[in-house]
């Protein structure tokens, strides 16, 4: 690792005023330490998040959405939120205990890993990222492989998730990474069905909006019979070809709406 | 930070990781590094009760935290705890690289959950990889120390 500083502020306005330059800010760190080991990041200062009382906790907020502070980490979200349980069961199920007890909600949806888990439950409900300077919907959010519409330095302090009536995350693992190899997160509201699927595209986290149709016409398993997804843009690698990962997302889709509670 | 319930103290670069603090300044070496990629458990302690993997996560985050390492594990007298015991008398382990790792993972799942069921306890240690053992025997022990019936999981 090249040298840098650690500053641990305590409130999100010190956070802000310590990010210029070539600061960066710290989530668990579990994507951003093995970054900095392979030095593939150089920053000049880290600005720790994890201090910060009002970045972390899990609540309901007055309009019934699910809000959840962007330190949060897997773990207290898999405690905590369990108003949504299709949340809390993802949150469950990401990489190991260890990992759970340090990685953050934010830190996830900044770094936007084409197998993460929560770019899924972010797109399918149709969350909001809360930035320490402006709200982003989901649809507006995510831009392709590790990208995202997040300026350099914004945090994201809190995410706020509409509760589905019901909702399920299925995910396929990749089993040496824990990632997904393909995961798909189902969630039916009131105006329609949304699915969201993770893992299998060379774009990142897409809406496969054609079950969403059906889905919302029927919400069962037998009304994506019929259904396909193509193998164009699919990512390939030696865990599994384009064809493999596009069958994944309709049987995992099928899981989903049958888990669906 | 305190660690094993010692009051220490240590000066160290932003770099430094925690189990660089542990195993280097303090020369507690009980604790492994196995992968340094993050993905082995093998590095496993607790901050504030919690695992967490040490090579992931920087000394100065722990600042001020009540660090917990396999050296602190033994009862009070020097005999093995009741986890360590049931390690020893189940063959949880065989060459023991992994073992300080599993160890921490199993008390803090034994904290939250008393009784685990062979699942949970598999769900638990995803994140500890064994070269020796299969995992078999440490499910036993883990069994073994929560006090149920070892009998209940097949032999093979
Ligand atoms: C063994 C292992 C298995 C894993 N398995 C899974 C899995 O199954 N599914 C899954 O989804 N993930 C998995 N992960 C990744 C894990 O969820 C990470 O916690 C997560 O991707 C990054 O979160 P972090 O808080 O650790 O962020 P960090 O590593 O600290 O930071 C990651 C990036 O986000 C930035 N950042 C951090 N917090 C914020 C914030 N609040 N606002 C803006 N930018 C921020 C940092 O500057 C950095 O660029 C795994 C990781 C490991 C090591
Ligand atoms: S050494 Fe820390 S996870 Fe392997
Ligand atoms: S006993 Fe050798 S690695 Fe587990």
């Amino acid at each position: 690792m090249y040298a840098f500083e650690i500053v641990r502020p305590q409130t999100v306005a010190e956070a802000t005023a310590a990010l210029t330059g070539e600061a960066q800010p710290l989530g668990g760190g579990q994507t951003l330490i093995p970054t900095l080991k392979q030095r593939l990041a150089n920053p000049e200062t880290l600005v720790s998040l994890t201090g910060i009382a009002e970045m972390k906790g899990v609540c309901t907020g007055d309009d019934g959405r699910l809000c959840i502070g962007g330190a949060t980490t897997h773990a207290v979200v898999a405690a905590q939120a369990g108003a949504f349980p299709a949340l809390a069961h993802l949150a469950n199920g990401i990489g190991d205990p260890a990992v759970r007890n340090r990685g953050t909600i934010g830190g996830s949806l900044a770094n936007n890993d084409p197998a993460a888990c929560y770019p899924a439950a972010v797109l399918a409900t149709g969350a909001t990222m809360v930035t320490n300077t402006r709200e982003i919907a989901a649809d507006d959010y995510f831009d392709g492989m590790f990208g995202t519409a997040l300026d350099e330095r914004e945090i994201i302090t809190e995410v706020r998730f509409p509760v589905a009536q019901k909702a399920s995350y299925e995910k396929f693992r990749q089993p040496a990474s824990r990632f997904a190899m393909v995961g798909v997160f189902v969630a039916q509201y009131a105006d329609g069905v949304r699915v969201a699927v993770t893992g299998a595209s060379e774009d990142g986290v897409f809406r496969w909006t054609d079950a969403e149709d059906a889905l919302s016409a029927d919400f069962s398993a037998t009304a994506l019979d019929g259904l396909a997804v193509s193998a164009d843009g699919m990512i390939g690698d030696l865990h599994g070809s384009p064809e493999y990962r596009a069958h994944l997302v309709k049987v995992m889709t099928t899981r989903a709406v049958n888990a669906a509670d | 930070m305190t660690v094993n319930g010692n009051a220490v103290t240590g000066e160290v670069e932003g770099r430094t990781l925690l189990v660089e603090f542990l195993r280097e300044d303090l020369h507690l070496t009980g604790t492994h590094v196995g992968c340094d990629t993050s993905q082995c458990g093998a590095c496993v302690v607790h901050v504030d009760g919690l695992a967490v993997k040490a090579c992931t996560m920087f000394a100065a985050e722990a600042e001020g935290a009540d660090v917990a390492t396999i050296e602190g594990q033994a009862n009070a007298d020097g005999s093995l705890n009741v986890i360590q015991q049931a390690f020893q008398d189940h063959h949880g382990l065989q060459c023991g690289f992994c073992t300080p790792g599993m160890v921490m993972t199993a008390a803090a799942l034994l904290q939250e959950n008393p009784k685990p069921s062979e699942t949970e306890i598999r769900h638990h240690l995803e994140g500890n990889i064994c070269r020796c053992t299969g995992y078999h025997n440490i499910v036993k022990a883990i069994l073994a120390a929560s006090g149920q019936d070892v009998e209940t999981i097949a032999a093979e």
